[in-house]
């Protein structure tokens, strides 16, 4: 649906932000975007919807540049940003001015969600706190419909009870027709949400994987006593959780967060032994 | 030392249908949830969800009415049965009697805890 290739970016006489970066995104699945602070995720989901332009390299949806800003593009994606500006109406005059620029905006499905997440349509926007606008945002995002729907850190600012409600919220929306792409730092919050990983590192990608490939080639788990040569990334020399070769053993579930540390501590290794795996 | 094995999501939902057929909160040949009602009960991707719900399909514990949705089969109480028997009697107890040895409990000490329990719940 989304494809990104040979993608070069940087913001005015800085080094790149974004180097070489191929990526396709298609429907029936939630991505998670991970990578430090700084590596450019919120970049690549402006590029994205095109809010920002690649210096060299494409990013198309259906085929067409999101560059051009083409309005029959433009209405099947909708980005909610990390920080943003809202205006100061109610919630309901903001639906009917925004709504119109998305064909399949479902009204009900806003109006639900806004009251699941506690809110009313007659509430101001600009009296709300942070964490409320968000979720003004998030309601709204989802009831667009549109088949691409990109969320940037959505979980920074919500409340204990509202994280458990936005998990139930997107395990709902994801269907075959649509493609969700959420980049985050607070793995615990969408771990069970997402399926497939893509990490940012040193303005590249490296790791663009569905969890299904990963648990199948990896074991996450205590370090063992013995076998250490079957570790392919420890926490610290023993005791800590490690990743190791699955070989013959149990599917264990993915550990993001150390899956990230691995990743980016020795990315090749990690890399290599799926790979050979996966070719064996 | 074994390995601390953290058990993958699909099978964690496999465990909690396990539980609603044993504890038969869903009885043979009952409706159960659909996938997208369960994805959002337990707060995962529908992908996961079908995973377990195709775990148990394979297992005939659950079957689908194209259509309709899925239902506890008729054998879906003793299967699980079967299973979580089986699960039991390889897995738990091997732990118990490791712990047994390890802290010199005997048998009979096992025996008389297990009497008193069954005496308090009446």
């Amino acid at each position: 649906m989304l494809s990104i290739k040979k993608l070069h970016f940087a913001y005015s006489n800085s080094p790149a932000v974004l180097s070489n970066i191929n990526l396709n995104f298609s429907t029936g699945n939630i991505y998670g975007l991970f990578g430090k602070n700084g590596e450019g995720k919120s970049t690549l989901l402006k590029l994205m919807a095109g809010l920002l332009f690649p210096m060299t390299g494409s990013c198309n949806l259906h085929g067409e540049p999101t560059k051009k800003r083409q309005p029959h593009i433009l209405k099947d994606v909708f980005l909610v940003p990390e920080d943003f500006e809202l205006p100061s109406l109610r919630i309901g005059q903001f639906e009917k001015i925004n709504s119109s620029f998305y064909p399949s905006f479902s009204k009900t499905q806003f109006y639900d969600l806004l009251e699941e997440f506690g809110l009313s349509p007659s509430n101001t926007i600009s009296k709300l706190s942070f964490g409320q606008k968000k979720k003004v945002l998030i309601a709204f995002g989802i009831a667009t419909n549109t088949p691409l729907l990109l969320m940037d850190e959505p979980t920074n600012g919500l409340d204990i009870p509202s994280k458990s409600q936005f998990r139930k919220v997107m395990a709902s929306a994801v269907d075959q027709g649509k493609c969700i792409v959420i980049s985050t730092h607070q793995v615990r919050d969408l771990h069970s949400l997402i399926n497939h990983v893509v990490i940012l590192d040193d303005s590249k990608v490296c790791m663009d994987l569905p969890l299904e490939t990963i648990s199948e080639n990896l074991w996450f788990g205590m370090t063992p006593k013995k076998n250490l040569e079957d570790v392919i990334y420890t926490e610290s020399t023993l005791g800590g959780r490690a990743i190791l070769a699955r070989g013959e053993r149990d599917e264990t579930e993915i550990d993001l967060e150390l899956l990230f540390n691995g990743v980016i501590e020795a990315g090749v290794k990690i890399t290599e032994s799926i790979n050979s795996e996966t070719h064996a | 030392m074994d390995f601390d094995n953290s058990k993958p999501i699909y099978l964690q939902i496999v465990d909690f249908f396990y539980e609603n057929i044993l504890t038969k909160t869903w009885q043979e040949g009952e409706r159960i949830p659909s996938v997208r009602e369960v994805a959002m009960m337990v707060e995962v991707n529908p992908n996961t969800a079908i995973r377990a719900f195709n775990h148990l399909q394979d297992l005939e514990v659950i079957y689908n009415k194209r259509g309709i949705g899925y239902f506890v089969s008729d054998t879906g109480y003793s299967k699980v049965l079967e299973v979580k028997r089986k699960e039991f009697k390889e897995q738990d107890l091997p732990d118990v009697f490791k712990k047994m040895k390890l802290l010199d409990v005997t048998f009979e000490e096992v025996k008389s805890a297990y009497n008193q329990h069954q005496n308090e719940k009446k």
